[in-house]
């Protein structure tokens, strides 16, 4: 997969901070924030500071990861849906045993790629289980 | 006291830990090499935190910068200092404080850059913080420590070398939750720990570690504070000091006249390990999201090299208001999971699989 450093750098402060678009016209918030809104075609969009906990709708398991990510594998997508505004993000310092729809899990600042040990590093928004709900807290069996 | 030290009109504003979630135990590391449990056993230290495998020290910093932030209450463009002290940057050359400060919004008016003095960088940050708000050219600067340390496979270093971050927003005495009282500085030239350019794995020199570099440079730094201040040991509700391991940090307090009583609560690394440059300001993190109005704090954080800091703090009532606006060290100790030494070298990328450039 090849990376356009131009583009990621555009894009880093919203992928950063979690900062949404809100359109100007129809009114709903999207992430990443796009050119134009992905519900009416607006180009007036402003932005607009996420709150940082969601509640996880949704999530996939990828097992089977190809190349410069399997040191990450299983990676963990999942379907953040924040105050209505849903967003799709990998989720982080947890197992796939340890989720199930329904978890409410809060924004961080993760690594998101590394294609070698003399490229760039990006970093980006990924969630997690918020801290102390069903993170594992008070249950460590000792296996991870 | 009698004349007004310049750092005495700072304080503490916001201070944030971060303790990654992952927990190699002690006993495995011995399994996996052979060691006798006497090689590991008078450490003092139960398990070490293991970052997960999309952590460095930059990601670290960004959450207790965060959490900082969060109990500082201010806006983040107030802030014109970003320090970040590590001895484990993602990049030989890019500065890891750029991206922290972009991350929490305090782009782009800002000082910003990366220092290095082993594991009291961090505290190197804190006192040029200290000196940038107390002479007027800023209101707030942020210091940070931070370090996925390294250590080779089946070294001692091993045992203890750890993951974690931790921030402190310093600005003006009015509205701190703790205000520095004094602060001292004591370096010499002690080779007692390094790690050379483009090498990935640090080397101590045995002989060193202890009495000539740790205990030399924290007893000297120490006393002479004490000495210059007035105070005596007993006046203190809290002393915190670097943490290579549990045993030291002990060794040291009770040496200076410190009891157990006043260094047990700022003593983190015996569950995550020496986590480096965050090490003792973590310990200093842990006792402010628990300390009382009034209460006085000596901290004192060591880098090999070698040299230590000593911080009189004392703790005001707008603490109370601050402890609960952002998650507390316990709260990251509570989410530990244990993993084995198998996970552990893929999770700290000792089983290489990115090509090699
Ligand atoms: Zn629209």
């Amino acid at each position: 997969m090849t990376r356009s450093l131009p583009v990621w750098w555009r894009r880093r402060i919203p992928r950063y901070r979690l900062i949404g678009a809100r359109c100007k016209e129809c009114g709903k918030i999207h992430y990443p924030p796009r050119t134009s809104c992905p519900y009416c075609g607006s180009n007036s969009l402003e932005e607009v500071q996420l709150p940082r906990r969601g509640i996880l709708e949704s999530y996939s398991v990828i097992y089977s990861v190809p190349g410069d990510n399997r040191l990450n594998a299983p990676i963990i997508v999942g379907l953040v849906n924040i105050n209505g505004v849903r967003i799709v993000a990998e989720l982080t310092d947890v197992l796939p045993g340890e989720l199930s729809t329904g978890l409410e899990v809060e924004a961080v600042v993760r690594k998101i790629s590394e294609t070698s040990d003399t490229g760039i590093i990006t970093y980006g928004v990924k969630f997690r289980p918020v801290l102390g709900a069903g993170s594992g807290a008070g249950q460590d069996t000792g296996e991870a | 006291m009698t004349q007004e030290r310049p750092e005495s009109r700072t304080g503490i504003h916001g201070w944030g830990a971060y303790v990654p979630r992952w927990r190699l135990p002690m006993e495995e590391i011995a399994r996996v090499w052979g060691w006798p449990p006497h090689q590991y056993k008078g450490l003092n230290v139960k398990e070490k935190s293991v970052d997960s495998p999309d952590e460095d020290s930059t990601t670290m910093a960004i959450e207790a910068g965060y959490n900082a932030l969060l109990r500082a209450k201010v806006d983040p463009s107030e802030i014109k200092a970003v320090f970040f002290g590590s001895e484990s940057k993602p990049y030989a050359v890019k500065p890891s404080a750029t991206i922290v400060a972009e991350a929490l919004g305090i782009t782009p008016v800002t000082m910003a850059s990366d220092l290095e003095f082993a594991c009291r960088a961090g505290s190197e940050g804190l006192r040029a913080s200290i000196g940038l708000v107390s002479s007027g050219m800023m209101k707030y600067a942020m210091a940070i420590g931070s370090d996925t340390a390294q250590a080779e496979p089946g070294d001692v270093l091993e045992f203890t070398a750890s993951s974690g971050a931790v921030a402190f927003i310093v600005g003006p005495r009015e509205g701190a939750a703790a205000v520095f009282e004094a602060t001292y500085t004591y370096v010499t030239d002690t080779p007692d720990f390094w790690r050379r350019a483009l090498k990935p794995y640090p080397r101590h020199g045995e002989g060193f570690t202890g009495e000539p570099a740790y205990f030399h440079h924290i007893m000297s730094s120490v006393k002479n504070l004490l000495e210059e201040t007035g105070y005596k040991p007993s006046d203190f509700k809290y002393a915190v000091f670097h943490q290579p391991n549990g045993k030291f940090p002990v060794r040291v307090g009770k040496r200076l006249g410190f009891t157990m009583e006043q260094i047990e609560p700022g003593l983190v690394t015996p569950f995550i390990g020496n986590t480096y440059n965050a090490s003792a300001l973590l310990g200093l993190a842990r006792v402010l999201d628990r300390a009382d109005p009034g209460d006085l704090i000596l901290v004192a954080p060591f880098g090999s090299g070698a040299g230590s800091d000593t911080y009189i703090l004392r703790v005001t009532e707008a603490v109370k208001e601050k402890q609960g606006l952002a998650p507390r060290f316990d709260d990251y100790l509570a989410r530990r999971k244990t993993i084995d030494y198998a996970l552990y070298t893929r999770y700290r990328k000792i089983l290489t699989m990115l090509p090699r450039g």
